[in-house]
């Protein structure tokens, strides 16, 4: 391909602009939220402090963002745990043909598709039909479930269509059972895949907000209550909470990489 | 549509080595791993629509919900001159934003696909793309308020350099800054299959066509984007499906001034008014699938995958 010329270099530029424009806000109130007690929303900056952060965890503050990062710590896990099991259970199901698969397919990727409100007025108005309380661990789990899922199944789904069949051949050949030939040559050859849907299932989790604001009950996950400082915080605590949480999510998205690339490493060198 | 396209023939050695019940358990299998994905889906997507569509002829009297049939939800709903300027407002930012988020989508698939040399650097380059989408869209939103407020870097800016006199008030807080951040949020949803389907692009037709003497322009109209459409369709989908069902962006961003029909029908939720909001959800459901089917028709993206 072409490498050098005005074409290559307004490319380049645009594409750092791009960055810029993805990055650019977000490390603004990091910086931001380093205020000076006195200072506002906007620059300048009226001293450099830890106020805003400190005011986060004084009992004054608006909500309750201790127990919704507890909650939404808790729902993320649980909804990553049973991500990765059901889309690897329907990955190895959809490798076969049976009745229904296509059906099923369409109906996963319905969850893709069918605008978020939708998913959150309908859980909730199941509940309430059902005469059950809408809670964290049981509407909102749902419907954080029909979001996750459909990327996991994607997923497992494109690393199944590239999937070298002979490598379970010949485990067969060797006289595996089938259970074997799936823990020890199927697993550890999909485990930086799966590493990779448990990501997603943590972090969209963490981090949903419009299926989960009519499917939470009573006490709020975090999304939702950094939803509810907007409306009645004017401070930069809000941006406090903004870059703390932000710094946990690529935290976790930095790990994941970094064990991922460290398995991968180890593989080439042992094979 | 048939199964095969999505599902992989089973191995003949696997099979063969089966006899018996072990055989017909193995043919059972398939639906025994897909049970638990049914059950989700079904309680958690299915069985949620169909409620919303039930709810949608009933009646409510004193905010209980009335079980019954009537159709004064839709008429209400498709009569109402509101209903119709909020699907008129929420279609324009759908065209602005797919346009905007194509544009800019299409260029940095294309700049990393085409341009990016080392294999490492583009999958350096391309996650740092991609990794926004791992945080909170809220949050996203709210960093624009340093840049657009009354008070804000743009404004600061316009006045240090004289260009005007007073704050732009028209930056925080308008149809302007909803697109805005419509853009930040959903770009990626475009880059990362436009980008997907190049890096399948064959590089011998990309030389074939230099050879035949084309220039770069034409390469790019002749062979890269034709070959890019699936991947582009793909984008339009989540970008069109996200921005029409939206209502967090365009209350944050517009502070209240815009309507969506996200918005109208979450209003009418905290009022309580449930079949009345389960209505607008089927009409807009309805439209969306309009919409996907009709970029379906244009794309066929099942080969995609």
């Amino acid at each position: 391909m072409e490498k050098s010329g005005p074409r290559h270099w307004l490319l380049s530029a645009f594409f750092a602009l791009f960055v810029l424009f993805l990055y650019g806000p977000t490390v603004t109130i990091f910086i931001l939220s380093f205020q000076g007690p006195d200072g506002g929303l906007t620059f300048p900056m009226r001293g450099v402090s830890l106020h805003w952060f400190a005011n986060l965890f004084e009992k004054q503050m608006v909500g309750d963002f201790g127990g919704s990062f507890r909650r939404s710590m808790a729902l993320a896990l649980i909804v990553m745990g049973i991500t990765v099991l059901v889309a690897l259970s329907a990955g190895l199901a959809f490798r076969r043909r049976f009745l229904g698969a296509t059906v099923l397919f369409y109906l996963t990727i319905a969850g893709l598709i069918v605008p978020s409100i939708l998913i959150s007025l309908g859980i909730g108005l199941m509940f309430n039909v059902a005469g059950l309380p809408p809670a964290w661990w049981s509407s909102a789990l749902g419907a954080h479930l029909t979001w996750t899922l459909p990327f996991g199944v994607l997923i497992m789904f494109a690393v199944f269509n590239r999937f070298d069949h002979a490598l379970e051949e010949a485990a067969y050949d060797l006289g595996a059972s089938p259970w074997q030939s799936f823990r020890h040559v199927v697993l550890p050859l999909i485990m930086p895949s799966l590493i990779g849907v448990a990501l997603f299932g943590f972090s969209l989790s963490y981090d949903e907000f419009a299926r989960t604001i009519m499917a939470a009950g009573t006490d709020n996950t975090l999304p939702l209550e950094v939803y509810g400082m907007t409306t009645n915080v004017t401070s930069p605590v809000l941006y406090a909470l903004g870059s703390l949480t932000t710094a946990f999510s690529l935290a976790v998205v930095v790990s994941v990489v970094a064990v991922v690339l460290t398995m991968r490493r180890r593989a080439r060198a042992a094979g | 549509m048939s199964s095969t396209v999505i599902t992989a023939a089973p191995t003949g050695a696997a099979d063969d080595r089966v006899k018996g019940g072990r055989r017909r358990f193995a043919a059972f299998l398939p639906y025994l791993q897909s049970l638990p994905l049914w059950l989700v889906m079904g309680v958690f997507l299915l069985i949620p629509i169909a409620t919303i569509v039930a709810v949608s002829f009933w009646d409510d009297q004193e905010y209980a919900l009335v079980p019954t049939f009537i159709l004064d939800n839709y008429r209400d709903a498709l009569s109402s001159r509101v209903t119709w300027d909020t699907y008129l407002s929420t279609i324009r930012y759908a065209v602005i934003v797919w346009a905007a988020t194509l544009a800019i989508g299409f260029t940095v698939a294309y700049f990393l696909a085409f341009h990016v040399r080392s294999t490492l650097w583009q999958m350096v380059l391309f996650q740092l793309c991609a990794i926004p989408f791992l945080t909170s869209n809220i949050i996203r939103m709210i960093s624009w308020i340093p840049f657009l407020g009354r008070n804000g870097l743009i404004n600061q800016t316009l006045i240090d350099l004289h260009l005007t006199d007073h704050p732009l008030e028209f930056l925080l807080f308008s149809p302007f800054a909803v697109v805005l951040a419509f853009v930040h949020l959903y770009t990626l949803f475009m880059v990362v299959p436009i980008f997907n389907t190049m890096m399948r692009i064959d590089r011998a037709l990309v030389e074939a066509a230099r050879d035949a003497g084309a220039g770069p322009l034409s390469v790019l109209r002749h062979v890269i984007v034709p070959l890019s459409l699936p991947g582009m369709s793909i984008g339009t989908i989540f970008v069109v499906t996200l921005v029409m069902g939206d209502f967090v962006t365009v209350q944050m961003m517009s502070g209240g001034q815009s309507a969506s029909v996200g918005l109208l029908m979450k209003n009418e939720i905290s009022l309580l008014q449930y079949p009345s909001a389960a209505a607008h959800a089927v009409v807009l459901l309805v439209t969306v699938l309009l919409m996907v089917w009709a970029i379906l028709r244009v794309v066929d993206i099942r080969k995609e995958l």
